[in-house]
């Protein structure tokens, strides 16, 4: 599979999401937030740092580049998309996702490891991982905290939007274990049509054992698993 | 002609910096504050003869898509034809 990092001025874990993939003996390759396609691709990518430096708030000036417009067109026909940590806060902004992610409650930078648990394997961001496994991944981020007014949270909830939340590590939703104020411990969502995703924590930091865990990698799993799978169905229907 | 931009964050809105800021206050001696919300301030110099409604149309425009973010926060918008 061919997987598209985006790069704008002050991502800095697109180093790693290149190399989550290509570890995983897939292909992915940078394309610049100034060009207007994406090429061939099966995927997008669109990795964690600080974007135009979070100015105004994070990722309202990323979501103007020109490659935006291509992601947009890209998702909108159904092709895989997933923002991690800014990427998530991008997205939102675009529009591509419902919601906001604000100050963490506490005012904190949060860099540590948590505990995530998958609210449903159905969608192609999770349907690799095992029930009731817990993933154990790092977050690194200050604005990470979800917000949506009551009426969207609701409708996340019963189309079944929620993928990822905080939990401890026996899986409870609990307040102690939500590390920024997120409503319903929501660590990442998906759209409608359920090929966009947004996560705060970083499965790319997570993917080989010698990082601590590999948990991560589970993530990349389920949407290669998920193009294989779409890529074997249209051709057994041509 | 100046165009100056208040955001603050929507009341249903976490604002732990307002309350922060808050709990300084109290804590420095000032009574009776009920409520603080740390929002932005952004002005925008125009060219002079803008026609002051049409920035109004296009600010509001750049206010809702791009300079606030409706789902968090509130905005107010200010002409000021006579600021240079």
């Amino acid at each position: 599979m061919h997987f598209a990092v985006i790069q704008f001025p002050a991502s800095n874990c697109d180093q790693d999401c290149r190399h989550a993939i290509r570890v995983l003996g897939h292909e992915a390759e940078f394309v610049w937030h100034k060009e207007t396609g994406l090429g061939a691709v099966d995927a997008v990518i669109i990795p964690g740092g600080f974007s135009y430096g979070d100015y105004l708030r994070c990722g309202a000036i990323a979501r103007f580049s020109p490659v935006m417009q291509a992601v947009q067109e890209f998702a909108a026909g159904g092709g895989l998309v997933i923002g991690i940590c800014n990427g998530f806060q991008i997205l939102c902004e675009a529009g591509l996702l419902p919601g906001a992610l604000v100050r963490n409650r506490d005012l904190q930078f949060h860099c540590e490891p948590v505990h995530l648990r998958v609210a449903t394997h159905d969608s192609p961001f999770t349907c690799k991982v095992p029930a009731g496994r817990i993933l154990r991944i790092p977050i690194a981020h200050g604005e990470g905290c979800y917000y949506a007014d009551a009426a969207v949270l609701s409708e996340l909830e019963r189309r079944r939007q929620i993928l990822w939340q905080y939990c401890d590590a026996d899986g409870n939703l609990t307040e102690s274990a939500n590390p920024n104020g997120s409503l319903l411990n929501i660590a990442g969502i998906c759209n409608e049509q359920r090929n966009v995703a947004g996560l705060m924590p970083h499965p790319d930091r997570a993917s080989e054992e010698i990082l601590g865990s590999a948990d991560g990698r589970l993530i990349f799993e389920s949407m290669i698993e998920a193009l294989l799978v779409s890529r074997e169905s249209s051709t057994s229907e041509t | 002609m100046k165009a100056k931009i208040i955001i603050t964050p929507k009341k249903a809105v976490l604002d732990p910096q307002g309350k922060t800021v808050q709990n300084a206050l109290e804590h420095l001696g000032y009574q009776g504050v009920t409520g603080v919300h740390v929002g932005k301030y952004i002005e925008i110099e125009l060219a002079a003869g803008t026609d002051p409604e049409a920035a109004r149309r296009a600010l509001n425009e750049a206010c809702h898509r791009f300079l606030s973010n409706p789902i968090i926060e509130d905005y107010r918008l200010e002409l000021d034809p006579a600021a240079a």
